[in-house]
C-alpha cells in the first residue's frame, strides 16, 4: 500500500524527534493528507487553543498518492488551527517537497510545543535532527533554502520554510517550498513562526517505504487517467498555456470579477493583467512577462507560471536580484493584487507576487487587504500621514510599497499584515472587510456566481475557492452547466463538490485534475494503490466525513452557524454592471437547504443521525 | 536501426515522471534518488533540463573499468553495468566526462542508463511533453532540420 505507515513526531519544547506507527484505522477512515491530519489535530489538541499558543500543533501531511506516478501526486498539506480565522486551517502545496517526505518514509510530521530558540528540522530517512537556525532567522525563504542546501552540501535537499512574514506574525503568512510553491492560505506560516520553527529540510532515499498494493492495476489506472488529462481542453491545453490566468477575461465577461474591494464586479483593466497579456511582448522591452510553464512533482498538466520582469520597471530598476526568472502570477494572485486594488500594471503585480514567494505570505489576503485599505483611504478614514504615501485606487506604487513593508514588517506593513478584518475593524468599518470567518475572498464575486456565494459562506477555512469550486458548473459547465445567477440546485451540487474535493485533497493530488477527472478516475487509482475495498461510495462518504469533522472542530472552537454569512456588501449592494447587473448574493435562499442536505440542524450543527452515519 | 534518447529541454516542465519511471523500472520504487536520468532546474533562467548517459561509442567508463564490468549491448548500443562483476571501485565515475555513471552506496555498485534493455526506455514512455523521445540514432537532428526547412521561402509569388 502507498502509505508509509509511519509518522514523525517532533516535540519542539523538548527538542525530541520520535517516529511512530501511523494509526491505520484512522487512515482507512480519513485517507491521508487533509483528512487524516485533521483527525490527528482533533484528537490531540484542544479546539479552544489559541492558534499562536504552544498548545496548537502544526501537521505536515501527505496522501497515499503523494510520491507516486499518479499525475499531480506530489502534494502535501499543512493542517493547524488558523490565526487568521480561529478555525481549522488547511493549506496544501505542490512542488517537490511532499514527495520527498514519502521517499524519506513518512506520511506525516507532527510538530508540537514551541522551541525556545529558532530551529530547523533536518530529516534524512531515519535520521531526524533539530538544528540551530539562529543564522537563518530574519532571512527570506529563498535565502533559507539556499543556505540550508549549502550548509549540508546537498543540492538535492527539499526545503519548506517561512520567511520574515512568518517570523513577524503576519496572520496570512504561508510556508514556501521549492522557491515558489506555497501552503499559502490561512496563516499556517504564522503558526510555524510562533513555534520558532524556521524550516523543514528533507532528503529521502528509501526504496522500500511503500509500493502500490496492485502495481499492474495501479499503472494501468494511472496511464488511463493521464490520458484523460491530456485529452481535456482545460487540463491538456488551457492550463499549460495560460495557467489559471486563463480565467481572468472569462470571469470578467461573466460579470463576477470583484473590483476595488468588491465595489464593482467588472474590471476595466482585466485584459492588461490576464494570461493572454502575460504572453504578449511588452511595449517597454519587447519581451513577454511569461517565460515558460512549470510542473509540480509528477504533474502532467503543468499550470505553473515562470515570469521575468521588465528590468526597467520602477519596482525593480535598482534591484537586479529580481531580474531573473521566478514564480509568476496565477489567477488568484493577479486578481487580488490587481483588480481588487484597481491596479492594472502587470509588472507591479508580478513583483508583489515575487515578494509573497520570497518572504512567504498569501497574495490573496495581501491584495484584498490593500484593497480594503484603499477604500478606507478614499473614505478619509486612513490618512496619508499614517502610511507615508497616498493609497489611491489603482496605485501600483502604493501596492509595491505596501507589499515590501509587509514583507519586512515595517511601518504600515505591520497593519496590513494582520489582514482586512483587523484593519477594517480598527477603523470602525468591519463591514468593509471582504472576508468570511476572517479570511478574504478569492477572485469570484458571490453576486455573479450564487453557488460560490454559498461556498464562501460555508467553507470550513473561511472564504475559499478550493473547497467546493462551483465555478466549474457555473461558468465552465463541468460536470454540467448551471445558471450562475440561479440559486436552485446549488446546495446539493456544492455538497458534492465539497465532499469530492476533500477526497482529492486527502489523496495527495491536485484539485486542478478535477477539471477533467471525476470521482471514478480518482477511485480507479486509489483502489490499486491501497488494496482492500475503496469503492466510490466509500470515498464520497469519506469526503463527507472529513467535511463534517472540520465542521465539528470549528463548532467546538466557538464558531456557529451565524459565521456562515457574507459581508453586507455582497448581500445588499447590487452588482452595477455586466450580465449579473442588479444581483445580490441570495444566501438566505440557499443556506437552509444546504444545512438540510448536509444533515445539519437549522443552526448548522450536524444532527446525531449524521454523526452516527459518518462514524464520527 | 539503432535508436537514441533525444532530449528537448525546451519542452521539459520538470514533472519528474521520467525519474520516477526510471527508478521504478530498475528498482521497483518511486524514490527518484534511484533514477539514472536527472532533471536539473536552472531556476533563475526558468529552464529545466533532463540529462542522462549519451552512450558514447568510445565509452570512457567502459575503457576505464578494470574488471570489464561495463559492456556494450549490441542490440541497443547501450553501455551496461554488469552488477555481478562490478567491484564498486568508482573509476568509471571519474572517467565519465559527463558524470552520468554514479555510485550507489546501498548496493556498493555503480549504476547508469542501460536504455532499459530494448524497447522504449521507461523515461521516454513516461514523459508527458515529448521532451524525451527515443528516435533513430542517425537522425536526432531531424526535427530541428525540419523546423529550419520550414523557414525556406519557396513561395512562387515571392520569386
Ligand atoms: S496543475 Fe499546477 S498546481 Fe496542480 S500539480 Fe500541476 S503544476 Fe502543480
Ligand atoms: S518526464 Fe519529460 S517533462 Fe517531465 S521532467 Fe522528465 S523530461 Fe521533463
Amino acid at each position: 500500500m502507498t502509505w508509509t505507515r509511519k509518522i514523525l513526531r517532533v516535540n519542539l519544547t523538548a527538542g525530541t524527534c520520535q517516529a511512530e506507527p501511523l494509526n491505520l484505522e484512522w487512515a482507512r477512515q480519513y485517507l491521508g493528507q487533509r483528512g487524516l491530519a485533521t483527525k490527528y489535530l482533533v484528537e490531540e489538541t484542544d479546539p479552544k487553543v489559541l492558534p499562536l499558543a504552544e498548545g496548537n500543533k502544526l501537521i505536515f501531511a501527505t496522501g497515499p498518492l503523494t510520491g507516486t506516478s499518479a499525475s499531480t501526486g506530489g502534494r502535501y498539506a499543512v493542517v493547524t488551527k488558523g490565526p487568521l480565522t480561529g478555525a481549522i486551517a488547511c493549506s496544501n502545496s505542490g512542488g517537490y517537497f511532499g514527495a520527498e517526505m514519502k521517499f524519506a518514509g513518512y506520511d506525516m510530521i507532527i510538530f508540537e510545543g514551541r522551541s525556545e530558540k529558532p530551529v530547523y528540522l533536518l530529516l534524512e530517512n531515519d535520521e531526524a535532527r533539530l538544528l540551530d537556525a539562529a543564522h537563518l532567522w530574519g532571512r527570506t525563504c529563498w535565502e533559507t533554502e539556499e543556505l540550508i542546501k549549502h550548509a549540508h552540501q546537498d543540492p538535492q535537499l527539499r526545503v519548506a520554510s517561512i520567511g520574515r512574514a512568518g517570523e513577524n506574525g503576519v496572520l496570512f503568512a504561508g510556508i514556501v517550498n521549492d522557491l515558489h510553491r506555497a501552503a499559502g492560505r490561512s496563516g499556517v506560516g504564522a503558526v510555524m513562526g510562533s513555534k520558532n520553527l524556521k524550516a523543514v529540510a528533507i532528503r529521502g532515499t528509501r526504496t522500500d517505504a511503500y509500493a502500490p498494493a496492485d502495481p499492474e492495476g495501479f499503472f494501468k489506472a494511472v496511464a488511463a487517467a493521464k490520458a484523460v488529462l491530456a485529452g481535456n481542453g482545460v487540463t491538456g491545453q488551457g492550463l499549460p498555456a495560460y495557467g489559471t490566468q486563463v480565467l481572468m477575461n472569462v470571469i470578467n465577461e461573466v460579470g463576477a470579477l470583484p473590483t476595488r474591494n468588491h465595489k464593482e464586479i467588472q474590471f476595466e483593466g482585466a485584459h492588461a493583467i490576464s494570461g493572454e497579456a502575460m504572453k504578449q511582448p511588452r511595449d517597454s522591452d519587447g519581451k513577454p512577462n511569461l517565460v515558460t510553464n512549470n510542473a509540480c512533482f509528477g504533474c502532467t498538466i503543468a499550470c505553473g507560471r515562470i515570469s521575468k520582469m521588465d528590468k526597467g520597471h520602477f519596482a525593480v530598476k535598482d534591484k537586479p536580484q529580481y531580474h531573473g526568472a521566478s514564480g509568476g502570477v496565477e489567477y488568484e494572485a493577479a486578481w487580488a493584487l490587481g483588480a481588487a486594488c484597481g491596479v492594472s500594471d502587470l509588472e507591479a503585480l508580478t513583483y508583489a507576487n515575487f515578494l509573497c514567494n520570497e518572504d512567504g505570505f498569501d497574495p490573496i489576503t495581501l491584495g484584498t487587504t490593500i484593497g480594503a485599505a484603499m477604500e478606507l483611504y478614499e473614505l478619509g478614514l486612513i490618512k496619508k500621514e499614517e502610511v507615508g504615501f497616498g493609497l489611491e485606487w489603482g496605485s501600483a506604487e502604493a501596492l509595491v510599497k505596501l507589499a515590501e513593508m509587509t514583507a519586512q514588517g515595517v511601518g504600515f506593513g505591520k497593519v496590513i499584515g494582520l489582514g482586512s478584518r483587523v484593519l477594517c475593524t480598527s477603523y470602525g468599518r468591519p463591514d468593509l472587510s471582504m472576508s468570511v470567518k476572517g479570511q478574504e475572498f478569492p477572485a469570484y464575486d458571490g453576486r455573479g456566481l450564487q453557488g460560490m456565494a454559498l461556498e464562501y459562506a460555508t467553507s470550513n477555512r473561511g472564504a475559499c475557492h478550493v473547497r467546493g469550486y462551483m465555478v466549474s458548473p457555473e461558468v465552465l459547465g463541468i460536470p454540467l452547466k448551471m445558471d450562475p445567477g440561479a440559486t436552485e440546485g446549488k446546495a446539493p451540487m456544492l455538497k458534492a463538490f465539497q465532499d469530492l474535493t476533500a477526497v482529492v485533497d486527502s489523496a495527495g493530488i491536485c484539485l486542478f485534475t478535477t477539471f477533467a477527472w471525476g470521482g471514478p478516475d480518482i477511485q480507479s487509482m486509489i483502489q490499486p494503490a491501497l488494496g482492500g475495498d475503496w469503492s466510490l461510495e466509500r470515498l464520497m462518504l469519506l469526503g463527507e466525513r472529513v467535511w463534517n469533522l472540520e465542521r465539528a472542530y470549528n463548532l467546538a472552537a466557538g464558531l456557529t452557524g451565524k459565521d456562515d454569512t457574507l459581508p453586507p456588501r455582497l448581500l445588499n449592494e447590487p452588482a452595477k454592471t455586466g450580465p449579473m447587473k442588479g444581483k445580490v448574493a441570495e444566501l438566505g435562499k440557499m443556506l437552509p437547504e444546504y444545512y438540510q442536505v448536509r444533515g445539519w440542524t437549522p443552526d448548522g450543527v450536524p444532527t446525531p443521525e449524521t454523526v452516527a452515519r459518518l462514524g464520527l | 536501426m539503432q535508436k537514441s534518447l533525444k532530449m528537448d529541454p525546451n519542452k521539459c516542465t520538470g514533472c519528474l515522471q521520467c525519474e520516477m519511471a526510471c527508478a521504478y523500472e530498475h528498482h521497483h520504487t518511486f524514490t527518484i534518488s534511484r533514477s539514472r536520468i536527472k532533471v536539473f532546474g536552472f531556476e533563475d533562467e526558468g529552464r529545466k533540463v533532463p540529462y542522462t548517459c549519451t552512450q558514447c561509442d568510445e565509452a570512457w567508463c567502459l575503457h576505464a573499468c578494470p574488471v570489464e564490468a561495463i559492456v556494450l549491448d549490441p542490440a541497443t548500443g547501450a553501455k551496461k553495468v554488469l552488477e555481478d562483476l562490478c567491484v564498486g571501485c568508482k573509476v568509471c565515475t571519474i572517467a565519465c566526462p559527463f558524470g552520468t555513471v554514479n555510485y550507489v552506496a546501498a548496493t556498493g555498485k555503480v549504476q547508469k542508463c542501460d536504455l532499459c534493455d530494448g524497447g522504449e526506455p521507461a523515461c521516454a514512455g513516461a514523459c508527458p511533453t515529448g521532451a524525451i523521445t527515443y528516435v533513430d540514432a542517425d537522425w536526432t537532428g531531424l526535427d530541428r532540420m525540419r523546423r529550419w526547412a520550414g523557414r525556406t521561402d519557396n513561395n512562387p509569388a515571392a520569386v
